[in-house]
């Protein structure tokens, strides 16, 4: 016998939306058998990882605010990716547009006003866009693989960070310790209910997520985007400039990507840290894949990322997982992901073995 | 300046060099049978634990690198189940695999941190690295003399061997290449296997003889600067050796700038520089006139189906 | 037992991909130095049958003989064992290595470098082709191209070769040339296998026809006895139906006037058009004749404003369009089909709807203010479809689901249903079936009735000299003068394709009619 694959038609719509959660019961059967044979109690790890923040009410805040970030990032890159523009340092540009925001917040200390948050946030956009415009323009100009030099930048991006806060912006009443003044309340992101992490920062990634969907499946915009990755002779033919859609689609995943990093460094740090970057930006892409660079998908793909985080934590306290079991989570997704993925486009088909020559 | 100290920079450049320079002939081979594998850092990471966990676990540090070397191998043939068996996209399935080299390496390693091994010893007796001189040509391990061979062998194995042709040629057209019979997606296997490999022997490089001592991330984003470096060479072997040496000076210049104080730089900027030279170079290399027929194998980074 | 002059037996060789049956119980039989053409339409199922010969593909039933011997065939490497070469349509070749590179990969020895020049020096001679072996492919024509694939057959000392369509992107001389190469092979002894849909060529080469439509045989012939009417007539199992064109038309002014076009190619080895002037008039369907890449791809380009050129270059009823993008041009009426379905005409993985929004935007006012008007489009899909007999499940079908006849129906209906006042089509009828050609190319014939230029770009010369009302030869980024069809011989057409501008006579009209 023999197992082949044969392109199917018509992708099948089942395996489309059915990979995902393929892909995570997977995951969760593969970490059971990893964690045990590393020692730890496998099965009530996983579980804990993947069940029990859906079980704990209380717990849903932290996953929205945790998903919150992720998503944002995530959105942006998938329209990239759809347009086969490859992003892979949204961490950088999360990274810069947080120091953009706080260089504003540092400018306005002292300073009482609504218009500095939304300052903030807007200068957080544009960081992000100049710091993705780089490798963007370089792809136009040069045909310079976006791939590498937007990754480049993320080393680049966390010295930057790293120098600030050691140097010029360091706290003067901060004990040298490497951060920044706390920020003011107009420069913190409102929280949005009392009594948890909820902020603001969470439905303007849901307003994010709507405004994409409806570019992406109504506009001439989204369309264009998309036939510029399937096809770039149809979208020359089409009219649809592949230059000004690479440009279009790195700046607007950096603004997003930086915009998330602002929200991220307000709310939940209330200054800027060099813990602040946490690999959102990396785990970002898992989220777009998981979501099938689809925006409704992307909000999926977040919050099961991010409950996986809130219940890296419970395992990490309830059977002494280390942290770095989460990246690891996450990787596994992705792989099992991409392999589950072949059968969207494929069937299976076992046929009779052919027999070889025999001279 | 002290000339003990330039022949000190100089060895350093060589050694920082070394990993770059493997990784990259491993890469560079992998790319040329058309296979795009980003997850070279991921790789580097896997082979430094290993290799670090084999050698300190043993106390025998050439056992360490064959470890590194075979953990290197298991990395890369997950990505060839994907990318090459399943046809999976090679742009996300090399940062996946990227991403799962972190994750592994550090939890792996946790219960490493510490733990102290021995480097290997330089490859020719001191007697013949006496005067400091013969130190720059006979003083180091036994590493960064393959990594030399290596430079050698991959240019001989690609311009005149028969094999080497075949690999170009499945790079050049695999469409081609499967309709007069090679067997591409085996050797593609192979290239990605000899790049998974060489990216093992890199990482080890960092665990076992840079460094030598566990770190979490050790390798710092080095298994992307070689990925550049390919696109730098034109992937040309000896152009990725003069990469290697060059990035080398960048980061020694770094290293000895912070030690002996009279940075003109702070630190943090000093530690971009790799990084942006990587951007740089690349840009650089985009703007030749003429982008002649030595350049990117043309099926890079293409799924490829028999009878598609 | 199988007859000593017996090379090559086939019997109920059986074929399935899916739900296709490509092949369905074909049997034949070819003799030691016979030349046996292998006839059909695209699709018919040749090609699955030689690669099966060859190797790269499995027959799921039946059995082949070789030299009186079973064989199972499992790979080309085996085929070539055997004694069996083959020179695909598609040549495998590697663009960037020279030509004795290429040849030294077709090899399945090793061979010392040396000995395998001598060897290809001496093949060279021997069959009179001309081949510089330390060029790079990438700057060959298509023709050398083609020699470097018989020269790697015949190192191996073939008994059978087989040539699939080989001279469909030759020159009539070139083809000649390929002719008495094949010829002097079968001489030999060597059996040689000749697919090809043009009758006229396998009427003037082989002895010997085995006719298939829809993966079976239907029939057996010598060519060279039988009209060519009959054998197209087995190959498409129909009466011919005969062209409809009102009688007597004149065509009007000037619709679209190129002049001096001049395009730089950006590719490593794109042509590059030269001074290219023409006038295609309002009522008239002009055609552009010659062998593939000799600038008709950047011709397209220039047109369609893919590429950009001088404003006034390109006039549209008058009024300079050579600087506008593709959509400003469709909006003033010229529109532009090219040669490639999947990737160029349509995205592949889009619905048919979603396809209509690609080119039929600004004509059928598709979107409002860059907001996509869903039901305008899938209304515009439908009436494609029934306007052109599409077959398909709906309209919300993925392009890729349909065959490439219905696919290139619908992406010419988009184009036509749209009304345009100038419409350029490239290889219309390229790989599409019989019924559906005749349906395009009625259409096609229909829209210049109606008072719209139309410029038919094909290698199909056949198809030129039926439809078109003039015709202009393509060479090397030029053109050449235009030609009345009703005046012109294939000869000079052919003189003409192969770069020879020499002013000869035309001695009889239209030579080789086939319709």
């Amino acid at each position: 016998m023999r197992i082949r694959l044969e392109p199917r038609k018509a992708p099948s719509r089942l395996a489309l939306y059915g990979a995902p959660i393929m892909a995570i019961a997977l995951t969760m059967l593969a970490g059971m058998v990893l964690f045990t044979l590393m020692g730890f109690r496998g099965g009530a790890a996983v579980f804990e990882i993947f069940i029990e923040p859906l079980l704990e009410p209380q717990r849903w805040p932290d996953i929205a605010v945790k998903a919150s970030p992720l998503v944002m990032i995530a959105t942006g890159l998938a329209i990239g990716f759809r347009a086969n523009v490859w992003n892979i340092g949204a961490e950088g540009q999360y990274i810069v547009g947080a120091v953009a925001g706080t260089g504003v917040a540092l400018a306005t200390y002292e300073i009482e006003s609504a218009w500095i948050l939304p300052l903030m946030l807007l200068a957080s956009l544009l960081g992000g866009a100049v710091w993705a415009a780089i490798p963007a323009i370089l792809r136009v100009r040069l045909k310079v693989s976006e791939i590498l030099t937007s990754l480049m930048l993320t080393y680049v991006a966390l010295q930057l960070l790293y120098y600030l806060v050691r140097g010029p912006w360091r706290d003067p009443e901060g004990y040298n310790f490497p951060q920044t003044r706390m920020f003011s309340e107009a420069q913190t992101v409102p929280n949005l209910l009392e009594g948890t992490q909820l902020h603001w920062g969470v439905p303007l990634t849901f307003l994010v997520v709507l405004i994409t969907w409806f570019v992406m499946s109504r506009t001439l915009l989204g369309y264009q985007v998309k036939v510029v990755g399937l096809a770039p002779m149809a979208a020359r033919l089409g009219g649809f400039s592949e230059n000004r859609t690479v440009l279009m689609t790195m700046l607007v995943s950096g603004a997003l990507a930086g915009l998330a990093g602002m929200i991220e460094c307000s709310a939940t740090f209330g200054q800027l840290t060099p813990q602040f970057p946490v690999n959102y930006g990396f785990t970002a892409i898992i989220v777009a894949f998981l979501g099938r660079l689809h925006p409704v998908g992307v909000l999926i793909g977040g919050l099961a990322l991010a409950t996986s985080y809130i219940g890296a934590d419970i395992a990490q306290t309830a059977s002494a997982l280390p942290q770095a079991a989460t990246g690891l989570i996450q990787a596994m997704m992705l792989f099992f992901l991409l392999g589950v993925d072949i059968f969207v486009i494929n069937r299976i088909r076992i046929a009779p073995c052919v027999p070889r020559l025999a001279s | 300046m002290n000339f003990d100290i330039a022949i000190s920079i100089v060895m350093t450049l060589v050694v920082a060099a070394t990993p770059i320079l493997l990784a990259g002939l491993g890469e560079l081979i992998a790319e040329k049978s058309g296979v795009l594998n980003l997850g070279v850092e991921g790789m580097m990471l896997v082979g430094a634990v290993a290799g670090f966990i084999a050698a300190s676990l043993t106390g025998f540090t050439p056992f360490g690198y064959a470890v590194a070397a075979l953990a290197g191998i298991c990395a890369s043939l997950l990505f060839g189940v994907l990318a090459l068996t399943l046809g999976s996209n090679q742009v996300a399935t090399g940062l996946a695999l990227t991403i799962f080299g972190t994750g592994l390496s550090s939890l792996a390693g946790a219960g490493f941190v510490g733990t102290t091994i021995t480097r290997l010893p330089a490859l020719f007796p001191p007697t013949l690295a006496g005067h400091p001189l013969l130190r720059l040509v006979f003083g180091y391990d036994v590493i960064v003399y393959l990594s030399i061979a290596l430079t050698f062998a991959a240019t001989w194995f690609l311009n005149h061997t028969r094999l080497g042709l075949i690999l170009r040629s499945v790079g050049e057209s695999d469409a081609s290449a499967h309709a007069i019979g090679y067997p591409v997606t085996t050797i593609r296997y192979g290239a990605v296997a000899f790049g998974g490999a060489l990216a093992g022997l890199a990482g080890a490089y960092y665990s076992l003889a840079v460094t030598p001592m566990w770190a979490d991330r050790i390798t710092a984003g080095r298994g992307w600067i070689a990925l550049a470096l390919v696109v730098f060479s034109s992937w040309r072997p000896w152009r990725l050796l003069l990469g290697a040496y060059i990035f080398g000076a960048v980061m020694t210049l770094e290293l000895y700038s912070k030690a002996a104080g009279f940075a003109l730089l702070p630190p943090e900027m000093l530690a971009m520089l790799p990084y942006l030279a990587t951007v740089a170079a690349l840009a650089v290399i985009a703007m030749r006139p003429s982008r002649g027929r030595l350049d990117a194998p043309r099926c890079l980074g293409k799924p490829f189906r028999a009878g598609a | 037992m199988a007859e000593a002059t017996t090379r090559l037996e086939l019997e109920g060789i059986t074929k399935r991909f899916g739900e296709v049956l490509a092949n369905d119980k074909v049997s034949l039989v070819a003799r030691k130095g016979e030349i046996k053409a292998l006839i059909g339409e695209n699709g018919a199922g040749k090609s699955t049958l030689v690669k099966i010969i060859y190797g790269v593909q499995q027959a799921d039933a039946g059995e082949m003989r070789f030299e009186g011997a079973p064989v199972v065939v499992s790979s080309p490497r085996a085929a070539r064992r055997l004694g069996i070469g083959m020179v695909f349509q598609h040549f495998s070749l590697f663009e960037p290595m020279t030509v004795l590179e290429n040849i030294a990969i077709g090899m399945d020895q090793a061979l010392d470098r040396r000995k395998l020049e001598r060897e290809v020096t001496s093949i060279l001679a021997a069959y009179a082709l001309p081949l510089d072996i330390h060029r790079h492919v990438d700057t060959l024509s298509v023709g050398e191209r083609q020699r470097i694939e018989i020269v790697r057959c015949l190192l191996h000392r073939p008994k059978l070769l087989i040539m699939d369509e080989p001279t469909s992107v030759l020159t009539p001389q070139e083809a000649d040339q390929l002719f008495d190469t094949l010829r002097k092979l079968a001489t030999e002894g060597c059996t040689i296998l000749y697919i090809s849909h043009k009758l006229d060529e396998i009427r003037a080469l082989c002895e010997s026809a085995t006719i298939l439509r829809s993966g079976r045989v239907v029939g057996e012939c010598d060519p060279r006895v039988e009209t060519q009417r009959r054998i197209a007539e087995m190959m498409i199992g129909a009466e011919l139906a005969n062209i409809e064109r009102a009688p007597g038309r004149t065509p009007g002014g000037a619709r679209l006037l190129v002049e001096r076009l001049s395009v730089d190619t950006d590719e490593a080895f794109g042509t590059e058009l030269e001074e290219i002037s023409f006038a295609a008039r309002a009522g008239e369907i002009l055609g552009l004749a010659g062998v593939a890449g000799n600038g008709q791809k950047e011709l397209m380009l220039a047109l369609s404003g893919e590429t950009a050129a001088p404003a006034g270059a390109i006039r549209l009823d008058g009024s300079a369009i050579g600087n506008l993008p593709p959509p400003a041009r469709r909006k003033r009426g010229l529109c532009v089909l090219p040669e490639e379905r999947n990737g160029h005409a349509a995205v592949a993985s889009f619905s048919l709807a979603e396809n209509t929004l690609l080119t039929a935007r600004e004509r059928k006012h598709l979107t409002a203010n860059g907001v996509i008007k869903t039901s305008a489009l899938h209304d515009y899909a439908r009436r494609v479809i029934a306007a052109f007999k599409v077959a398909t499940t709906s309209e919300e079908a993925p392009a890729r689901s349909l065959s490439g006849g219905n696919l290139q129906k619908f992406v010419v209906g988009r184009e036509i249903l749209q009304e345009p006042l100038v419409l350029v089509v490239d290889q219309p009828t390229w790989g599409v079936d019989a019924g559906a050609a005749a349906a395009i190319r009625q259409a096609l014939i229909d829209l210049a009735a109606r008072g719209s230029a139309v410029i038919l770009v094909s290698q199909d010369l056949d198809e030129l000299l039926s439809l078109c009302d003039r015709l202009y030869v393509m060479n090397e980024g030029r053109l050449s003068r235009p030609l009345t069809v009703a005046e012109v011989s294939i000869e000079e057409i052919g003189l003409l394709m192969g770069g020879v501008h020499g002013q000869a006579e035309p001695t009889h009209t239209r030579a080789g009619d086939a319709d």
